[in-house]
């Protein structure tokens, strides 16, 4: 992804800036919030059709940074359900914690979903 | 060239609104979004596949937006001196990175200073990414903390 600071790549570097070991890119979280996001998508109850999401927003908001060797565990819960001009916006909330359930990262994602043409 | 401590943290006092922090070109290419792919488990195929792209209607293979963001983010997380200071990062997908066969698509990022809370010892850079002299990303705003 880009990432070229020895702070993500190299632990001695990670541990001379205070880290416990290599962290994650601010972006990371995706990866995690991705398996709540499938779930979502793929309960027949959600009424979502895959074919016509789009991803409008994204935020990732940080208690912690994710570093390696963290177990993490996420919940999604869905914020807001939008309807405008014909598109359905959902916005979904994944709050992603640590062993400990301590708070590391919320991430958010608006999804378009695009109606009937 | 900005004052730094040995934290490797920029000089925040001699840092105003609307300086810019950072600035990059990326060049994007196939093999880039083959290897983000990989790396982020998104194998959605119109980020690989002309065919496929071409069938549900888009103008082309489209970067990952996820990519898009990720490397939008690099700058500044090189300006703050450590990506664990990036303490929130958001940004609207307002247009979609076409990436050709050949020549791939070039990305470029800059980054400035939109809010400085010297008390709170953190900043809001605000990001500009364009490609094709557009702008791909809206509203993207990361929190850097030096706390």
């Amino acid at each position: 992804m880009f990432a070229t600071n020895p702070i993500n790549l190299d632990p001695e570097a990670a541990r001379a800036a205070g880290h416990a070991d290599v962290v994650a890119p601010p972006t990371f979280p995706v990866v995690v919030q991705e398996h709540t996001l499938a779930q979502l998508l793929g309960d027949a109850d959600a009424g979502i059709d895959f074919g016509r999401v789009v991803h409008g927003d994204q935020r990732f908001e940080y208690t912690r940074p994710i570093v390696a060797g963290d177990e993490l565990t996420a919940r999604l819960t869905v914020t807001a359900v939008k309807t405008l001009g014909g598109n359905s916006m959902v916005t979904a909330a994944t709050e992603i914690s640590d062993a400990a359930g301590e708070h590391v990262v919320t991430a958010t994602s608006t999804l378009v979903v695009r109606g009937d043409e | 060239m900005a004052e730094r401590s040995t934290s490797g943290a920029p000089d925040l006092t001699a840092l105003s609104v609307g300086d810019e922090v950072a600035q990059a070109e990326h060049l994007i290419t196939r093999d880039s979004l083959v290897r983000y792919a990989g790396a982020s488990g998104d194998f959605n195929p119109i980020h690989y596949r002309d065919d496929v792209a071409e069938f549900v209607g888009l103008p082309g293979v489209l970067a990952h937006g996820m990519l898009t963001m990720g490397i939008a983010v690099q700058t500044v997380v090189d300006w703050a001196g450590d990506p664990a200071r990036v303490v929130d990062y958001q940004v609207r997908f307002t247009r979609p990175v076409v990436v050709d066969r050949n020549d791939g698509a070039t990305l470029s990022v800059s980054a400035r200073a939109a809010v400085v809370e010297l008390q709170n010892h953190r900043v809001r850079v605000d990001i500009i990414a364009t490609f094709n002299g557009q702008t791909v990303l809206g509203k993207a705003q990361a929190w850097v903390s030096f706390a």
